[in-house]
């Protein structure tokens, strides 16, 4: 009660009781509440956070923030950790988180805040939780209806980082030439990469947002190009290049679906070794990153080994489900790069491989379809003799079916079902059994889930 | 069959640069339906650098990209290729170019911070950024085949576009902002070049528009052009669903 005073307080039990409102009323929405709250004390987020005394972490970037949040909370010890799970990453769904798990008098008990957060939120969440760590992963294009510009995402993560002006590590992917350039702004950068012999791609993707020089606008020349943009760059013309990382990547076996064996070095020459539960490269950066927070708060590397080897898929993300004898695996699709890398994976599984990709275009998927466009399929397309069929499904499902037409996957192996019940269950007829890939945009996901929760496959989120 | 043996060279500009929204996927249309019409595709890429003679090419693409890319195809066009574009446009070539590229193809366009970037004025239009941007799914009705017919597509642009007499609107907006919020129409076309707004991306989904500019294109080289009729099943039911789709923007 000291912490917060009458204000907060009262914001905390209107928040609180709003919050159980929303979850009585069958929605896990932290929007409202969170908005609820603000409007009776602006500040009551800053006065929670600042409880956090063990350290303030705030993860940022395009792809893989619920991920690294939800793996750096795995290495510091889930009951220790304030952390927004569900990924409701703007000022209000992170205002409900912390008063969710604040006590009834505005007592924080949890030593650590992991906090993800949306680009653009950056700045004002820096000014009220005063991160001592940020994590940027990476600046793929995404939901550009809503930003309009990839620059102004990256703006926007700069001036957050200028706002807390040496007060806080910040820990940035030196494989990301966007990323790794708001080393610029921060003499206090952790970088982290890759540099083991991985085999990278044969040419650059369609999705790679940074192959031109960040300084000075001339093509970068790539070494290795590992995904999208992400790789070792130099600028011929003006000397900019990687920087070298502090914590890389040594060595990677890579499991298919089912994850990948890591080799991580980190500044004390300590070599952890990993087995990931969680597929596919961006995860294995998703990793990094949470072991560079663990090294910035100078936890023990056992305990980083340890909490990434105990760490399973969040939230949507490579989930595997098991109905009726099918193993379902279902992962988020939200942009072309994240899309790309979701497709290799699958691709890398043995045996069949029948898809569900849901396509919906609501606000929190992006109301631009055209992203599709610039997803690989044609990839998927050269498998084609490995995928039996394609149930589309989702508002956009006819987008869906024409881009899979025009990459070249034979128009009879392509279902329209919008439906996502109707999606499913089509699907799962066709799969007796074996493996079937659930591939749904966010609110997509969210239908599917709770399809599958009314049938007791899967868990509410938030009990999750 | 002919038809066979004819060939069609497609030329995609500065796909490293300019490849917003999937804009891609018109170029993916083109080779496509080219293909399934019995054509040989030959698919190439030209960038930042050297002059290009462009009059070589059947179908050229250019499209959106964000205020930085655009200062450095401005940069190129008036250093190494503008002027090769407007002479293959005066000899006929197929031009489709969407959003940014449409704006560099007119007199110029004006940023948000009032920097002008001069555009190679092949199209009589001119670009001035506005307050707020105009975001949503689209409906055009275009007579620019004979028969009105409808387009669909997203658009996503703070640019205001304005026509001149020396061009035709492609169509008018049934649903969506199009060319300046304002006048009704979207698009500009002056002889083989088309410039919109519309993302989409614009070609699979109006199957009609891909076999126009291919026809265009096959008239130019060989005098004639007969197309095969194709199963446009999907196709047509992608084009009916982001027309109801449309139908819910708010406003509509």
């Amino acid at each position: 009660m000291r912490e917060i005073g009458l204000r907060g307080l009262l914001a905390l039990w209107a928040g609180k009781i709003a919050i159980r409102l929303s979850r009585l009323l069958g929605r896990g929405g932290s929007n409202l509440p969170g908005r609820l709250v603000r409007r009776i004390d602006p500040t009551l987020l800053g006065k929670l956070a600042r409880q956090c005394r063990g350290g303030r972490i705030m993860v940022t970037g395009t792809n893989g923030k619920t991920t690294t949040a939800a793996m750096i909370a795995s290495i510091l010890g889930e009951e220790r950790v304030v952390h927004n799970r569900s990924g409701a990453n703007l000022i209000t769904g992170i205002t409900a988180a912390f008063v969710s798990q604040a006590g009834l008098l505005g007592s924080v008990a949890a030593d650590y805040a992991v906090v993800e957060c949306d680009e653009a939120t950056v700045p004002l969440a820096a000014v009220e939780v005063r991160p001592d760590v940020l994590v940027v992963n990476n600046f793929f294009r995404d939901q550009l209806d809503r930003y309009g510009e990839l620059e102004y995402s990256v703006a926007r993560v700069r001036a957050g980082i200028e706002e807390l002006a040496g007060q806080a590590t910040v820990v940035l992917n030196a494989d990301d030439p966007l990323v790794a350039h708001l080393g610029s702004s921060s003499p206090q950068a952790l970088y982290y990469g890759l540099e083991s012999d991985y085999p990278g791609l044969e040419e650059p993707q369609h999705a790679a947002d940074a192959k031109f020089c960040a300084r000075c606008g001339s093509p970068y020349r790539y070494t290795a190009l590992y995904y999208a943009h992400l790789g070792k760059y130099r600028c011929e013309q003006c000397g900019d290049e990687r920087p070298s990382p502090h914590v890389f990547l040594r060595d990677l076996v890579r499991l298919g679906p089912y994850g990948s064996r890591l080799e991580i070095v980190v500044p004390s020459g300590e070599v952890l070794g990993v087995e990931l539960r969680v597929p596919g490269l961006y995860n294995v950066y998703n990793a990094l990153a949470a072991a560079s927070v663990g090294v910035a708060l100078g936890v023990p590397p056992a305990q980083i080994e340890e909490g990434l080897g105990g760490f399973s898929s969040s939230f949507g993300r490579m989930e595997s489900i098991t109905i009726d004898g099918v193993t379902a695996f279902m992962t988020l699709v939200k942009n072309p790069v994240g899309f790309n890398e979701v497709i290799r994976t699958v691709l890398e599984d043995d045996g069949d491989k029948p898809l569900v990709i849901a396509i919906n275009d609501k606000f929190a998927d992006g109301t631009d379809v055209s992203w599709l466009w610039d997803v690989d399929f044609e990839r998927l397309a050269r498998s084609e003799a490995e995928i039996p069929f394609v149930v589309c499904s989702g508002i956009r499902a006819e987008d869906m079916a024409v881009r899979l037409k025009y990459a070249g996957m034979p128009p009879d192996k392509l279902l329209i079902r919008k439906d996502l019940g109707q999606a499913l269950e089509e699907a799962l007829r066709r799969t007796a059994s074996g493996t079937l890939y659930l591939m749904p945009t966010y609110t997509a996901m969210l239908e599917m889930r709770e399809l599958l929760q009314r049938k007791g496959y899967v868990r509410h989120f938030w009990e999750a | 069959m002919r038809d066979a043996k004819r060939t069609i060279e497609i030329c995609h500009l500065y796909p490293d640069l300019m490849n917003l929204y999937g804009d891609r996927g018109n170029v993916i249309a083109l080779a496509r339906r080219a293909a399934w019409h019995g054509l040989t595709v030959q698919l190439s890429h030209v960038s930042v650098g050297s002059p290009v003679d462009f009059r070589r090419y059947d179908i050229l693409f250019i499209g959106g990209g964000q205020d930085r890319e655009q200062r450095i195809i401005c940069r190129d066009f008036q250093e190494a290729k503008g002027s090769s574009l407007a002479e293959a446009v005066e000899d006929g070539v197929v031009l489709l170019a969407i959003c940014g590229g449409y704006q560099l193809l007119g007199e110029y366009y004006q940023t948000s911070t009032g920097e002008r970037l001069p555009g190679i004025g092949v199209l009589d239009v001119y670009t001035e950024a506005g307050d707020g941007r105009m975001i949503g799914n689209v409906v055009v009705e275009s007579t620019l085949a004979g028969e009105p017919r409808t387009l669909v597509g997203f658009e996503n642009h703070s640019g205001r576009t304005y026509l001149g007499p020396g061009v035709q609107p492609l169509g008018r907006v049934k649903v969506g902002g199009g060319n300046n919020g304002q006048d009704g129409t979207e698009g500009a076309v002056y002889r083989n070049v088309i410039g919109t707004y519309l993302h989409g991306s614009l070609l699979p989904k109006n199957p009609w528009l891909t076999d126009y500019l291919i026809a265009r294109a096959l008239e130019r080289r060989y005098g004639s052009a007969e197309l095969r009729t194709l199963d446009d099943d999907i196709e047509l039911l992608a084009h009916n669903a982001a027309i109801r789709r449309a139908m819910s923007r708010p406003g509509v």
